[in-house]
């Protein structure tokens, strides 16, 4: 990119888009009340996220992002909600329930959120001197199975775990009811 | 010039020529699947519109245009709108890093290969928020249809490709290319001393590409004898006429795909004559060849029944893939044990 006239602005804009997709997508997921668009939301977000993933110099997390959470994630939601739930709108709570359960939920989350914030403000951040991996997929495996290789194996047991409590779920067949 | 030769330019212009790609790809796959359909059922196929109907895309696409595009009442209007668009993205995306040639690529990234898996995937996103946004149950049913189909196909493809990046060890289309070079049994699909299932290989990929562009035999997404049709009933005009773009857009990125991973990609089958503009010609004739077998397949074989198709790929395809896998594995690597 030698020498283009707007390329810091060009850069500038398309940060500002990934940025913006993460930022609109998140807010659609929580506030929309169609479960689907809600759905449509927590994608469009994911493909925010990976345009900042992008950024952070990490392609292929991007890639895996979108691999993973649009075509893999978001699709098995809607699959859930297209079997299960009937497009209706629920039945209104009673207001006293609603703000109890809601309080709450505001309660926690802000207690996470505050938590969260506070760490990443004062402990300190490990700043890589250099580009760690060049995004290849050889050096990928390698910090995988050498550096990280304790929460790559933790990983095969959640999934080990994931498997197993389909298999609970779905042993009894469909002839009991 | 040297504004020709700046980066962003370059790419832009290349999308441009991707895009005029995939317009006049799709108007005429139209017509040689029409013509094909017509000559395997013996009948003359589009005949009227100019020589030996070379002219029906370009009258088609009038017609798809002056209709007005309805969306139904009830429908989900953002989302009925948003289906054909987000359906159409993504093979525009990954065509932007399909090598045509050595040097012909838009944005040649060293991981390539996911870059292509990874938009391909968002398609049945959209083919799924299509027909649900239509309200309509044949829709749902087809969208349905659609998520359990590519769920089912999209593991023995990776499988597949899994294998296939065992042998090369790189995501980078252009390095897998190369490492294909010389004659034609140094092409991945005839490598059998690195495996020799590479040719089955070759078939359970074409299935699963078959599969997960909804491709009769596997159109259960489309099924019009019992769908009316499938996820795009409620769509009229452009809508539909953009589903169709992207169907055929897709086979092309299919088969582009095939011919990169198994046929040698611009490789000239004979170690010769694949630079320059060799490479383009040979990589369309492969990927060709590649779509024409699509469209015969389609025309010669029944569509399947739906539980039929998923036995096929859990219950074959899936042990398969896994097979082969491992057997490429111990292949590589037992060698190395009695050094």
């Amino acid at each position: 990119m030698n020498a283009f006239p707007f390329a810091d602005y060009l850069v500038t804009a398309i940060f500002a888009l990934a940025v913006g997709l993460t930022l609109v997508g998140a807010l659609v997921a929580a506030l929309s009340t169609r479960i689907i668009r809600g759905v449509s939301g927590l994608m469009i977000c994911c493909v925010g996220l990976a345009g900042l993933f992008y950024f952070l110099n990490s392609p292929f997390l991007a890639l895996m992002e979108i691999l993973i959470y649009v075509g893999a994630v978001c699709v098995t939601i809607v699959f859930g909600v297209m079997l299960s739930e009937p497009d209706e709108p629920a039945e209104p709570e009673k207001p006293g329930r609603a703000l109890l359960w809601g309080g709450t939920a505001a309660a926690i989350c802000l207690a996470v959120f505050l938590g969260i914030a506070h760490l990443a403000v004062n402990a300190p951040w490990a700043t890589p001197a250099k580009l760690t991996t060049d995004g290849s997929v050889r050096a990928i495996g390698v910090s995988l199975l050498t550096t990280y290789s304790l929460p790559f194996e933790l990983i095969s047991v959640v999934l080990l775990v994931a498997i197993l409590g389909a298999l609970v779920i779905a042993r009894s067949g469909r002839t009991k009811e | 010039m040297s504004f020709l030769a700046l980066e962003p330019i370059r790419v832009l212009l290349y999308l441009v020529g991707i895009c005029a790609f995939v317009g006049g790809n799709a108007a005429y796959l139209v017509l040689a699947e029409r013509k094909g359909a017509g000559r395997i059922q013996r009948r003359p196929g589009p005949n009227e519109a100019g020589w030996a109907g070379i002219l029906q895309p370009l009258a088609d696409g009038i017609k798809l245009l002056a209709k007005q595009v309805m969306v139904p009442p009830g429908t989900d209007a953002l989302l009925f709108r948003a289906a054909p668009l987000m359906v159409m993205a993504p093979p525009l995306m990954c065509l932007a890093t399909i090598p045509f040639g050595d040097t012909v690529v838009a944005r040649n990234l060293n991981i390539g290969l996911l870059f292509v898996f990874s938009f391909g995937s968002i398609n049945v996103m959209a083919l799924m928020l299509g027909g649900w946004a239509s309200r309509n149950k044949y829709s749902i049913i087809s969208a349905a249809r659609v998520v359990s189909q590519n769920v089912a196909y999209e593991i023995p493809m990776l499988l597949v490709v899994i294998t296939l990046l065992m042998i090369t060890g790189t995501m980078d289309l252009n390095e897998i290319i190369k490492q294909q070079a010389g004659w034609f049994w140094n092409w991945n699909v005839l490598k059998i001393w690195v495996n020799p299932l590479m040719p089955v290989t070759f078939v359970i990929f074409f299935t699963c590409m078959l599969a997960e562009t909804n491709r009769a035999p596997f159109d259960m997404a489309e099924a019009e004898s019992e769908l009316v049709a499938g996820a795009f009933t409620e769509y009229g005009g452009m809508g539909f006429g953009v589903f169709f773009m992207a169907e055929y857009a897709n086979i092309v990125v299919g088969c582009c795909l095939a011919t990169i991973l198994f046929f040698g990609g611009w490789q000239s089958p004979f170690g010769a004559l694949s630079d320059g503009l060799w490479g383009p010609i040979w990589f369309l004739g492969k990927t060709y060849a590649l779509i024409f077998t699509v469209i015969w397949i389609r025309w010669t074989f029944p569509r399947t029944q739906f539980y039929s198709l998923l036995n096929l790929s859990w219950k074959i395809l899936i042990p398969l893939s896994l097979f082969t896998l491992l057997l490429t594995g111990a292949m590589m690597k037992l060698p190395l044990l009695f050094k």
